[in-house]
């Protein structure tokens, strides 16, 4: 999977480890691996697979994590 | 299409049958066995009967709860759903593919058995239920109104508030003595865990991306690897799909068609309906070529051909497609101009119908998919013009 890629640098995720409370759900909902967890704090190691999908962001209880893809 | 999801209510009383004492009276042995008398036949659905209805076909019987009689299903596929599946995957009636949304039960699950989430498109149901026999679990089907999870995660059917809805509509909390759902992973897109546990007192457990991988996900203490969690797009995965790409791109393919028929007829004389079909019909196989290889030789083939733009696949594979088309089937006499304009538009429909394609796969944002048709629906335009162009003028 990881071949499988589409454009790079167009994803409109951000993370805001200051936010981030490192419960790690973001790195157990993403199914393109996008996140890891390193020192108690999610962090992004794959930005360029991230495809917009929100299932971080809709279970960040932190709301750390935002994308905003525009509409269309 | 609706279909009754249970018809417990009639189960005791269709119990209460009519027993025949048979006190005193002696059965000779030989009788039982005479073939020509027809034994009362003992069809396990026969007690489920209630007029009106007919019992779905994935249901084997129903338990009683405290919340009323659930049906529980068979993990097993029928022929008919097989050949269902076939219709669907070839995109006939695959939006009202459909099964009643609520709780249903697999094996024989109890108050403790864990509750799976899933999506009323029986596509989805079928997938999920074949990989759960031996497995004694509750099943809870939300109204995603005939979509799979994560097309209806993204477009808000599978979400938190039907979650909710649903959750008191089957009664859960009487059904369960716990409160975990397992929800499929691709269902978070529409989901918030913590919203679940403010709104239901339910916590939200996200199980694996693929069913199949569910026996295994519940025997590690529900934990998933990461291979679990992962999309994959794998040949067959990216070959299923392009029945329905084909599908869908038949109705705009019939306008271009008449289209492509229409101009064809253009020519010295005007317009002549000798043109319409001698230039016509070479026009109308750069068609069929440019759409086989944009959706379907190009999706199939996707990781391997260069570049990760997908009207650059398409343009490519579209390129070696019409090559051989022309060299096999183009009559010389379009000349130079006329062979110009097939390869031109039988490669503009490769690229568009490739770019399309972005939308059936799993690793492609929505930001993406933007900038890559800014740049390149204006090519596909002006491929379209230019081979219109040319195709006229190569008539005279």
């Amino acid at each position: 999977m990881k071949e499988l890629r589409h454009l790079d640098d167009v994803s409109t995720l951000v993370l805001d480890p200051d936010k981030c409370v490192g419960c790690g759900l973001c790195t157990e909902v993403c199914p393109r691996a996008v996140f890891e967890m390193h020192q108690n704090k999610a962090r992004i190691v794959d930005f360029n697979a991230c495809m917009e999908c929100g299932a971080c962001v809709n279970n960040c209880p932190s709301e750390a994590i935002s994308v905003n893809p525009g509409v269309g | 299409m609706k279909q009754a999801q249970g018809l417990g209510c009639n189960e005791a009383a269709s119990q209460n049958r009519l027993k025949i004492s048979t006190s005193g009276v002696t059965i000779m042995g030989s009788m039982e066995d005479r073939p020509s008398c027809p034994s009362e036949p003992d069809k396990p659905g026969n007690a489920y009967e209630k007029q009106g209805y007919r019992l779905c076909s994935y249901v084997g019987r129903f338990i009683p709860t405290d919340a009323g009689p659930v049906p529980l299903i068979k993990p097993k596929l029928t022929k008919d759903d097989l050949l269902s599946t076939f219709f669907v995957r070839c995109g006939m009636g695959r939006y009202s593919y459909t099964i009643a949304p609520g709780l249903y039960g697999i094996g024989i699950p109890d108050k403790n058995s864990e509750v799976l989430v899933t999506a009323n498109f029986k596509l989805t149901f079928d997938h999920l239920r074949k990989e759960l026999s031996g497995i004694h679990a509750w099943i809870l089907v939300l109204d995603t109104k005939g979509i799979n999870v994560w097309c209806a995660a993204g477009k808000g059917t599978f979400s938190t508030r039907e979650l909710v809805k649903r959750i008191k509509t089957s009664s859960l909390e009487k059904i369960v003595d716990h409160k975990r759902l397992i929800l499929p992973q691709l269902g978070a897109t529409g989901v918030s865990a913590k919203e679940m546990k403010k709104q239901s007192g339910f916590r939200v457990i996200y199980g694996p991306v693929r069913a199949k991988d569910i026996p295994a996900f519940l025997k590690n203490n529900k934990t998933a690897d990461k291979t679990m969690r992962q999309v994959t797009f794998s040949l067959y995965e990216r070959f299923i799909l392009t029945p329905v790409e084909i599908r869908m791109a038949l109705k705009p393919a019939l306008m271009v068609a008449l289209a492509v028929f229409l101009l064809s007829g253009f020519g010295p004389g005007i317009f002549s309906f000798s043109g319409v079909w001698d230039r016509g019909l070479p026009a109308f196989f750069a068609l069929i070529t440019g759409i086989l290889s944009g959706a379907f030789v190009t999706p199939v083939l996707l990781p391997h051909i260069p570049s990760r733009q997908f009207a650059v696949k398409g343009i490519l594979s579209g390129t070696v497609f019409a090559v051989i088309f022309l060299l096999f089937s183009a009559p010389a006499s379009h000349g130079i101009s006329g062979l110009m304009a097939l390869f031109l538009f039988s490669v503009t429909v490769s690229s568009y119908l490739a770019m399309n394609f972005t939308g059936a796969t799993p690793f492609t944002s929505p930001s993406g998919v933007e900038k890559e048709m800014k740049r390149f629906i204006p090519v596909q335009l002006a491929g379209l013009v230019i081979s219109s162009g040319l195709w006229i003028y190569s008539a005279f």
